[in-house]
Order: C-alpha cells, then sequence, then structure tokens
C-alpha cells in the first residue's frame, strides 16, 4: 500500500514535468500551425527548420556560446582552485563569499548590471558580450562543483610525486588531475547547460542582430511562436536524451565488469 | 606560495563581471538622466502600480516556494530509499527538462491549461469542473513551480543522502518514533538543503518576467515586468535601475530571514 502511494506520487512528478515537453513534441508533427487542433501528422516543420537560417544561426550561437562560455569558465575555474587551496582560511571563504553573488543574485540584476556596465564604457553590444556574460555566471557553477573534490584531496600523494621527482606541473596532471576530473566534468555540463538554457542573461546584453534559442523564443511570444522551433527544440531533446541514455549505458556496464 | 597567481582571472571576472556591474547599476539608481543625484528612483517604488507589483511579486513567490518545498520533501525521502536514485535517475528526470528551451516549456502550459486545453478535456472526462486559470496569477505560480522545482529538488535529495544511516538507525534503537525521527533527525540535517533550495526558488520567482508574460496574459505585473519594461519599452533605465536596487534590497532581507535557520551557515548551492 505504502509502496504504490510513493511509486504514484513519483508517477505524477513526472507526468507534471514532462506533460509540456509531450506536448510540444506532438505538436511539432502537426500539420497547420494550429496550437490546440491536431490536424494531421506531418513533417513539414522539420522541413522549414533546417531551411530557416534565422533558425540555424540561432542555434549556432546558442551553443557556440553554450561551449566556449563552459570551457572558459571551467579553466578558469579550475585555475581559481589551485590559487583557492594555497590561500588561508580567511582570504579564501572572502573569495568563496563572492563567488556565490552571481548564483544567489537575480538573472534580472544580473543582466541589467552587465548590459549598464558596457555600455558605460563604451562597449557595444555583441556576440561577446553575451560570451563574457556567460562566462561570470558559469564560473561560479564550476568552483562549486570542484572546490569539493580539492577538500577530499590526499595532499600527501602531490608531495610524494614531489618527493619521487615529479615536476610540480606534472605531479599536477598525473596525480591532483585524476582526482578532481568528476568535478571538472560535473561543472562543465553544469556551465554548459546553465548557458544553453539561458534567456533573461542573453536578454539583456545581446546586441541586436544576435540571437539565441531563448531570445529568439521570447521575440515570437507575442505573434506566436512557430512550431519549427518545436520541431528544433524535439530535436536537439532527443539527442541529449540518447546520448545521456547512452553514456549511462557504458558506464553500468563498466560497473558489471569491475564486480 | 606562487599557487595564488592562479586565481587571477577569477578575480578579474568577480570584479568586471559581479562588483563593477553592481556599482554600476548603483551608480544609475542614484542618479537621474542628466547624472545628477537623486533618490527619486529609489522613493519611486511607493507610487501605486509599483508597489502592488512588488507586493504581488512577493506573495507569488512565497507561494511558489511553499508549493515547491512541500513537493520537493516527501519526493527527496521516497527517491533516497528507492533504487532508482543510484542510477543517475534524479539527474535524468530533473536535468534533462532543462533541455527543453525553458520558454518553450512554460509556452507549453499555455496550451495545456487553455479552456479547450488537454487538462480540461482530461477533467471534463471525470466530470471535474474546468479549470479556468490561464491569464491569471494561479497560472503564473504554475508556471514558477513547474520551472523552478528541480532547483528545490537537488539541494535537498543531495542533503537527505548525505544523512549517516546510523544515525537515523540509532534514533530508531533509543524509541523514537517514525514522526520524532523525522522531525527531530532528518529535517534538522536537511536543513542547509532546504535553505538553498528556498533560496534558489525564491529568488527567480520573484524577480522572473518571462513567466508572468507568457502565463499571465499581460495582466500579472510583477515587478520582473516593471524593470524589463523601463529597459526595453519605456527605456527609463534610470528608474530601472533603482527599482533594481529595492528589489534587491528585499531580496537580500529574504535570505537573511531564511539564513537564520541555517544553522551551520554552509547551505551548499548545488
Amino acid at each position: 500500500m505504502k509502496k504504490t502511494l510513493k511509486g504514484l506520487y513519483l508517477v505524477l512528478i513526472v507526468i507534471f514535468l514532462y506533460l509540456p515537453i509531450a506536448t510540444l513534441m506532438v505538436l511539432s508533427f502537426n500539420s497547420g500551425k494550429s496550437m490546440n487542433a491536431w490536424t494531421g501528422f506531418s513533417l513539414e516543420w522539420y522541413v522549414e527548420m533546417f531551411q530557416s537560417r534565422q533558425i540555424m544561426e540561432a542555434l549556432e550561437n546558442t551553443l557556440t556560446i553554450a561551449f566556449w562560455a563552459a570551457t572558459a569558465a571551467t579553466v578558469i575555474g579550475v585555475a581559481a582552485c589551485i590559487g583557492l587551496n594555497a590561500m588561508r582560511e580567511k582570504s579564501r571563504a572572502v573569495l568563496m563569499g563572492l563567488n556565490n553573488i552571481p548564483l544567489l543574485n537575480a538573472d534580472i540584476v544580473t543582466g541589467i548590471s552587465l548590459m549598464l556596465s558596457f555600455l558605460l564604457f563604451g562597449i557595444s553590444l555583441n556576440y561577446g558580450t553575451v560570451l563574457f556574460a556567460h562566462i561570470t555566471f558559469c564560473i561560479p557553477y564550476v568552483i562549486l562543483s570542484v572546490v569539493p573534490k580539492f577538500r577530499q584531496l590526499e595532499n600527501h600523494t602531490y608531495e610524494a610525486a614531489l618527493d619521487l621527482g615529479a615536476s610540480p606541473v606534472y605531479a599536477f596532471f598525473k596525480v591532483v588531475l585524476p582526482d578532481i576530473m568528476p568535478g571538472i566534468t560535473s561543472g562543465f555540463l553544469l556551465s554548459f547547460t546553465m548557458s544553453v538554457d539561458d534567456f533573461v542573461i542573453t536578454h539583456f546584453t545581446r546586441g541586436a542582430g544576435i540571437n539565441t534559442l531563448s531570445t529568439l523564443i521570447y521575440s515570437q511570444v507575442k505573434v506566436g511562436i512557430r512550431p519549427t522551433l518545436y520541431a528544433l527544440s524535439t530535436v536537439i531533446f532527443v539527442t541529449v536524451l540518447i546520448i545521456l541514455i547512452t553514456v549511462n549505458i557504458i558506464s553500468n556496464k563498466k560497473e558489471d565488469k569491475k564486480k | 606560495m606562487t599557487k595564488k597567481i592562479f586565481s587571477g582571472p577569477f578575480l578579474i571576472f568577480i570584479l568586471c563581471g559581479t562588483l563593477v556591474p553592481l556599482g554600476v547599476i548603483a551608480f544609475y539608481g542614484f542618479t537621474d538622466r542628466s547624472g545628477a543625484f537623486t533618490l527619486d528612483n529609489i522613493t519611486a517604488i511607493s507610487t501605486s502600480e509599483h508597489w502592488q507589483a512588488l507586493m504581488l511579486a512577493l506573495g507569488l513567490a512565497l507561494i511558489s516556494t511553499v508549493i515547491c518545498l512541500v513537493i520537493a520533501f516527501p519526493l527527496g525521502l521516497i527517491l533516497k530509499d528507492s533504487k532508482l536514485s543510484k542510477k543517475g535517475f534524479m539527474v535524468f528526470i530533473f536535468i534533462l527538462p532543462m533541455w527543453m528551451n525553458f520558454l518553450l516549456r512554460t509556452m507549453a502550459w499555455q496550451v495545456l491549461l487553455e479552456r479547450n486545453g488537454i487538462i480540461n478535456q482530461g477533467l471534463g472526462f471525470f466530470g471535474i469542473p474546468a479549470l479556468n486559470i490561464i491569464n491569471t496569477p494561479a497560472a503564473v505560480v504554475l508556471g514558477m513551480v513547474y520551472d523552478y522545482l528541480p532547483f528545490m529538488v537537488l539541494p535537498i535529495y543531495n542533503a537527505l543522502i548525505k544523512i549517516d544511516k546510523n544515525v537515523i538507525e540509532a534514533a530508531y534503537d533509543l524509541g523514537a518514533s517514525h514522526a520524532q525521527v523525522l522531525g527531530k533527525v532528518i529535517i534538522p540535517l536537511t536543513v542547509p538543503g532546504i535553505v538553498s533550495g528556498v533560496t534558489m526558488v525564491f529568488v527567480p520567482s520573484l524577480t522572473t518576467f518571462a513567466v508572468s508574460n507568457m502565463l499571465g496574459g499581460g495582466k500579472v505585473n510583477l515587478i520582473g515586468n516593471i524593470i524589463e519594461q523601463e529597459f526595453t519599452a519605456s527605456s527609463n533605465w534610470n528608474l530601472g535601475a533603482g527599482l533594481s536596487l529595492v528589489m534587491m534590497i528585499f531580496i537580500v532581507i529574504s535570505m537573511a530571514f531564511i539564513e537564520k535557520f541555517d544553522r551551520n551557515g554552509e547551505g551548499s548551492v548545488i
């Protein structure tokens, strides 16, 4: 009885989370532009999507910004953790506090404050300003993912490597890096996801003519979103789903082999 | 010694990406168009239109946060004990939706909630009267809960799985009832997770303009909508910046209030 209730609760939450997603997927195969009525199966939106330069550009911007922002944030964040690790407790605490500001700050404030700063210092809004803004809000995710790994680190192994004649750089890549790798990976993936899903900060820091998927969608909210965007989102979603399932199966197999 | 240098780029980003911009927004908030000092942009919050938007935003954010908490805590408990949690199920269920753009997911609720939408057809099938919540504050709350629920679930879940099983068993061995174990052991140990969950739901709900725009049909004006309009439609940046400062003050007050519950002061954000 108790188990059924628990199961039911889980199912209800999953339905709540995925009902809108399923709706969008179904509508992407709908012929006609109606959002309410099913007027027949069609792939026309998928065809139109690949032909639309506007959409393809927005997709490219979204992915390249996410990739470079996540990469830069990962490099800067990991380097920061090396430095933080060498600092005294007090200065580290101050920096970690500062690191939390972009996370706790409202997106709209982050976006507006960056926009005003760019304009005040005569930097015109473009691809670069969006990228800078994304790096800024991604770094905290990397640091929060990597710092705990540094705490768990056995400092002795690094020192042992040095004693055995490894250079600090070699010891870092051979001894420290493998141990903190899970943190780095999750920081990178988290940053990438956050960057792709961001709307508010991009909305304020982008210049005219530059669209990511989010801003492109928002610009169509009032006039009615074209189903091509549903089609694109379905493609992205299914791709990510397949990647996640594959990764999961591979890692499960690896674990089984270990046993 | 020299290792500290590696923090350099990070410090530059904190300075240029966070601290300077906050200074700039304060500068705009306290000046008028000609650059002269003024408090008008701050006191503008007291006009009834702005004040109502702020109060509505606070109210809806509070309701959404409470609903998220009420949904997420039992969910965390269930997932903690289930075998699913080991297989990356959590990531699957709660991170995966983020890969469908959040604006589109929110828009989908418009379709679902419509008078003749799927939900009302389903309710009608069971003979339940139709819900007419689209373009009302209730729809906005639903959108907020939907969009930000993962941010409540993940920190609570992370706090729950960190609890040492021996502690719980010890409590049972010492004669505690289920309710006592929950109230005196599990909940207190989950407080850091709850605190970061509450913050991560409350702040975006309080400041959103996209959700209220899409599900409120232009009839639900939150403080975020007012600020956004100052920057896009009416382009009175000074007023927008001033109202943002006021909004930040309310966020800081709320967070100070929330943090009081976090005894260890170690609310892990992720």
